[in-house]
């Protein structure tokens, strides 16, 4: 059988997230834990954060995020412009720092738009397509992973065949093919993005319900009765979550990676949507005159996608001691 | 273990077909008529049009449309660009040595950076390097490469003025036969003097920008599966034995802490192919990458089907020869 753990590994199309994490620092949450006398038990979510706030790391990535959540949802009232009024007057203006006015604080653009406040408002745009991403892509995935572990046969088969030739198209190569098909627009990345990454969630969702099948609280629950739908659901769907949340968290950046990519094709969000991806690929031609609208944008996805892949280390780290590694 | 790689293979068959399959659905699913945006606002008389749909056989039924199709693949024919007219398969295999060669060094890069700075981040753990190491890595697979891309650009080729913006080749100045496809080789062979330093200047910028996503994977995987091996009795017996800190580190430890790590180069197949898209569209590299992106704007179905199709068997090749590759330096499963 050990071709088909090679095939259906739990932790699909990223190798890499296994690995990550600095444990030097959750190590010592372990001992604290088993020095504490025993006696009350801490709740789950006091457990859980004080193992997660022992890493430093994910505590600033959390406080990043939340920063920048809190920038997009309130963005009406933190821009200080529209993301799409042009100032005709002030076109190309250099920010605060090169030498611009308080007005506009990281400059213009080509055709005179705030680049703070379309950075702002790009808050919005990619955080949406990386949750939406990640809600579609972890609901579908968890029905068609249970669905494989529970009905196994042809219904296996088809899907997880069907999950090989998605993951045998290079990601980003498969997402511009659906999004040709549908046409670009921002619904239409979801779509295509969510594509790409369903196959992970599917297969880690099959891989732990099938371990979770085999064991003897499943049977016991079978022979009390329990239907089939509540057995998937109730019984072994919640003993399979920690996984899926640590993948769906690292998921929420690689979404917003991909989605950039897309945006910077041409094939996301069109204009004059403030996509950080379509931002940048606007500026492609001012590298030379106004590297300030080349750099800022770029630099908004590489502090995002970091800050939530710290959280996610963190969040493995702290949910998943399976696989905290090192 | 023929056995075993019996099976591998034939699971890969099935795979094979669905992509056939998803490859042509999709593509027939593209909004656009071929000849409509070959012909654009000019028009087109209706008994000229009936002719070409006949050429392309967009007359003929869906169904039909896919065994012709399925039947060619089998024959090594991926159809006929709509464009260029010349068939898919040679236009791929001219502009894939572009694509290789690039993949090539950005993996050498990835490979020859990765893999030292993963085990120093081990050996030092905790120490002021490990962490820069794992920051690095961090802010690696964390990159959007086409941002990287226009960074380096910016900096490096404007500012500094080291290496040329984009292209393979400084072509006003050297011209010479493609031999090979491989620039670096053809630039040899021509003879002319500084073709070679042209093409290795063209090929930094690209290199580390496609290599930066699996820099960081490697780094990161040799590190834990390094520190994994590091704590092994047998490790520990070597260091007892006397022997150096190199020679345990640098023979007992790192062949096998390399295991895995040759799983995850394999696996980056991937990465590097879906990166060449972005990388050649932001280097004017001329690949396969750029190619399809190309074949999208001009609604060339062909190519769009082949290329796809042909980028799809090379990973799942690659992914199929790692697997195996794992097997055979892996004693514990060959034996197990």
């Amino acid at each position: 059988m050990a071709e088909e753990n090679a095939i259906d590994d739990p932790i699909p199309a990223g190798p890499e997230r296994l690995v990550l994490s600095d444990s030097g620092l959750s190590l010592s949450a372990v001992t604290v834990a088993q020095a504490e006398p025993v006696g009350e038990e801490p709740s789950p979510l006091r457990a859980f954060w004080s193992a997660f706030s022992e890493n430093r790391g994910a505590v600033l990535g959390l406080a990043i995020v939340v920063f920048i959540a809190l920038l997009a949802v309130f963005a009406p009232w933190v821009a200080p412009h529209s993301p799409t009024e042009q100032f005709r007057q002030s076109v190309l203006l250099p920010p605060v720092w090169a030498g611009g006015n308080w007005s506009f604080p990281f400059g213009t653009d080509a055709v005179g738009r705030d680049v703070l406040s379309r950075l702002i408002y790009g808050a919005r745009i990619s955080l949406g397509i990386g949750l939406s991403v990640m809600v579609v892509s972890v609901a579908v995935g968890i029905v068609l992973g249970l669905a494989a572990a529970f009905l196994r046969g042809a219904v296996e088969v088809v899907v997880m065949r069907i999950m090989d030739v998605v993951v045998a198209i290079p990601s980003l190569v498969l997402a511009i093919l659906v999004v040709a098909v549908l046409g670009p627009s921002l619904v239409n990345t979801i779509v295509a993005v969510t594509v790409v990454y369903l196959p992970r969630y599917v297969r880690l969702v099959r891989a732990a319900a099938i371990a979770e099948l085999s064991k003897e609280y499943v049977v016991a629950a079978q022979v009390a009765g329990v239907g089939k739908l509540r057995l998937m659901f109730v019984t072994v769907l919640p003993n399979c979550l920690a996984p899926l949340i640590v993948q769906a968290a690292l998921g929420i950046s690689d979404a917003i990676l991909e989605a950039a990519a897309l945006g910077f094709l041409g094939l996301g969000a069109q204009p004059p949507t403030p996509e950080w991806g379509a931002m940048l690929a606007d500026a492609r031609e001012f590298i030379r005159s106004a590297p300030w609208i080349v750099t800022l944008p770029g630099l908004a996805i590489l502090v995002t996608v970091v800050a939530i892949n710290l959280m996610g280390d963190g969040l493995r780290d702290a949910l998943d001691p399976k696989l905290r590694r090192s | 273990m023929l056995k075993l790689i019996f099976r591998r293979v034939a699971l890969t068959l099935p795979t094979f077909v669905a992509l056939m399959f998803v490859t042509f659905v999709a593509v027939r699913m593209v909004p656009g008529d071929p000849i409509e945006a070959r012909t654009g606002e000019r028009g087109i008389a209706p008994e000229r049009l009936a002719a070409l749909r006949h050429d392309l056989g967009l007359d003929q039924p869906v169904w039909k449309q896919f065994l012709d199709y399925a039947y060619g693949l089998l024959h090594g024919d991926f159809g006929v660009s709509i464009v260029t007219k010349t068939p898919v398969l040679h236009e791929f295999l001219i502009l894939f040595p572009a694509t290789l060669e690039l993949a090539l060094c950005a993996l050498v890069f990835a490979i020859v950076l990765g893999i030292p700075a993963g085990v120093l981040a081990a050996v030092k753990r905790g120490s002021v390097l490990d962490h820069s190491v794992m920051t690095v890595a961090l802010a690696g697979y964390s990159m959007p490469i086409f941002w990287w891309g226009l960074l380096l650009i910016m900096f490096v080729s404007e500012y500094l003025g080291l290496t040329p913006v984009s292209g393979r080749m400084d072509l006003i100045n050297y011209y010479f036969e493609p031999v090979t496809g491989f620039m670096l080789i053809d630039s040899l062979l021509s003879g002319q003097e500084g073709a070679f330093g042209a093409a290795v200047a063209h090929l930094i910028l690209p290199s580390i920008v496609l290599g930066t996503i699996p820099l960081a994977v490697i780094a990161r995987m040799t590190r834990s599966s390094m520190l994994e091996v590091l704590g092994e009795d047998y490790v520990r017996t070597a260091r007892a034995k006397g022997l150096s800190p190199l020679r345990v580190v640098g023979l007992h430890a790192l062949r096998n802490a390399l295991i895995p790590v040759v799983t995850v180069v394999g696996l980056q197949t991937g990465t590097l192919l879906a990166g060449a898209v972005l990388t050649e569209t932001i280097f004017a590299w001329p690949g396969v990458g750029k190619w399809l992106i190309e074949s999208i704007s001009r609604r060339d179905y062909p190519a769009l089907q082949g290329g796809i199709m042909l980028i799809s068997a090379i990973v799942i090749l690659v992914n199929l020869i790692v697997d195996m590759l794992y097997v055979a330096i892996n004693p514990r499963i060959r034996h197990g």
